[in-house]
């Protein structure tokens, strides 16, 4: 594992020198975009960032894709709804009610997150249950920074997390056809949860998350599948007992808590071998297909976090 | 019968018509693919949307009876275009599945139908649809009688299993397949009605004539 260190300098003081010399074009960019997108939905706002030694060397999929092909039921069921639904949605003002087997229960607002914790930029892979993959350089930080704020008792040994219902601004939360009972709800250990790659992210190549990704705060586990990274959170219980999760409710089956990436263990419906890389190539001829790695590549990181554990009964 | 089909001289050339716009999706979709058009994963979005296709005409084929029994309106001479034009999807469907998405790796291919039942029920279409597809001649027809009829109830079979491939290949069940298992429920469970239906009116005719 890469050491890690904290960064030192609050990234709000920060301004990064890309960022500084393209300020003009910033400013210009802003301006199409404000006249684009008129009043509705919030902008895309650039984060500073601290570098981290978290990144892989993958080629990273292009922005489109990672903005335009989303699983984000609350959206729709199709990849291209939650980037043609969201436009509705509010991301701000945003808070998140931080509590169960907590010292210090609170509702953190996402403006102080913003400006007191320091946000870095971790460039991972993203597998989805679904067999295809991406290379993401999200903008976030460990959860282990909420979770020093609240104080967790000895006696919690697990962190839910809940998504926002918001049936008047989500539209895959009304009608009379519903994909998944709301709020989608999911959980880490707390070991997990406070492993350094678990992280909170609150943007996405350099700016804040797009509605469709989850704004304005979402969960990333780059070693589990991509439904564990739970979007649009408002709420975070510290618990003794394993949470539900959201796709485990649905189909037990198929879909289990730990949801860690295996390449051995199939999901019953299709194999986990491969994965396809969205965005390589462009048309039908210029895609690539990868072996799937034991915890998307991360097992020098996490795999001793279930040492002794059957993962394929704990999938 | 009252028809509302095409006068006869017009018939031929508006099954070519039929084939032409049958083919056009797929053809445009892939058009799409060629030039980077078809969103972020090209390949799962062509091979999806031409097994979606077939199972569209599948339904269409086996809608031509229904509406003819109970609107009156007769499109038999336009089922067995329907029927082949769900023959070309499923092998081009097919074709996708073996070429883009395993690219040819026949350990995976054969892994992939020894193991999961959503590949073993597609396969079993195909192979239920080849000969439907293969004696659709008139010389088929003449030479195979009443057994030409027989062999083509597996029409049925094969609507069962693509609308069970189509939903088990599925992360969940959405809209779109329980659309599509109401429709496939309503033309398979016709078929089981209309024996008593056609029995009814037959003798509600009689009844009249007398």
């Amino acid at each position: 594992m890469p050491a890690y260190r904290p960064p030192r300098i609050p990234a709000s003081e920060i301004t990064p020198q890309s960022l500084y010399l393209s300020r003009r074009g910033f400013i210009a960019g802003a301006a199409a975009g404000m006249a684009l997108t008129g009043a509705s939905g919030a902008l895309a706002a650039p984060i500073a960032t601290t570098p981290s030694t978290y990144k892989v060397n993958d080629k990273l999929t292009p922005k489109k894709d990672v903005t335009t092909y989303n699983n984000f039921y609350e959206f729709g069921v199709n990849k291209a709804d939650p980037a043609q639904n969201s436009g509705d949605f509010k991301p701000t003002p945003w808070a998140i009610t931080v509590g169960g087997m907590v010292a210090k229960p609170q509702v953190i607002d996402m403006e102080k997150i913003m400006a007191e914790i320091p946000m870095e930029e971790r460039v991972y892979r993203m597998r989805c249950v679904e067999a295809w993959s991406m290379v993401i350089p999200w903008v976030g930080f460990p959860i282990s920074a909420i979770l020093d704020r609240v104080e967790p008792l000895g006696s919690a040994k697990y962190v839910a997390f809940e998504t926002v219902v918001r049936p008047e601004q989500m539209p895959g939360q009304r009608g009379f056809f519903q994909a998944l009972p709301w709020p989608y709800v999911e959980g880490l250990r707390l070991d997990e949860a406070r492993h350094p790659l678990a992280i909170l992210a609150t943007g996405v190549y350099g700016e804040t998350l797009p509605n469709q990704n989850g704004a304005p705060i979402r969960l990333v586990t780059p070693w589990k599948y991509g439904f564990k990274g739970i979007k649009s959170i408002v709420k975070i219980t510290l618990t003794d007992k394993q949470p539900p999760s959201t796709w485990n409710i649905s189909a037990p089956n198929e879909y289990g808590f730990y949801a860690n990436v295996n390449p051995k263990v199939d999901h019953p419906r299709w194999s986990q071998a491969t994965e396809r890389r969205i965005g390589e190539g462009s048309g039908l001829f210029g895609g690539r297909t990868v072996d799937t790695l034991p915890f998307n590549g991360y097992g020098d990181e996490v795999a001793s976090l279930y040492a002794g554990m059957d993962l394929k009964k704990f999938y | 019968m009252a028809s509302l089909a095409l006068p006869a001289r017009y018939r031929s050339s508006s099954v070519w018509v039929l084939y032409a716009l049958g083919l056009l999706p797929g053809l445009y979709a892939f058009y799409q693919g060629v030039f980077g058009d078809l969103g972020a994963d090209p390949v799962r979005t062509f091979e999806h949307l031409l097994g979606l296709w077939t199972l569209r005409f599948l339904c269409l084929g086996l809608a031509v009876t229904p509406i003819r029994d109970l609107f009156g309106v007769n499109l038999i001479a336009y089922r067995r275009a329907l029927g082949l034009i769900a023959f070309y999807y499923v092998l081009a469907h097919f074709a996708v599945y073996l070429t883009l998405d395993r690219a040819l790796v026949f350990s995976s291919i054969l892994g992939d139908l020894l193991k999961r039942p959503y590949i073993m029920l597609g396969m079993a279409g195909l192979v239920m649809l080849t000969p439907l597809a293969l004696t659709s001649n008139r010389w088929s027809i003449r030479k195979l009688g009443s057994r030409w009829n027989t062999l083509h109830k597996l029409a049925y079979p094969i609507l069962l299993v693509a609308i069970l491939h189509f939903v088990l290949s599925r992360k969940s069940l959405t809209l779109e397949p329980a659309f599509y298992i109401a429709v496939v429920t309503v033309l398979l469970g016709y078929r089981l009605v209309r024996p008593k239906l056609m029995e009814r009116r037959r003798s509600r005719r009689a009844a009249a004539s007398r």
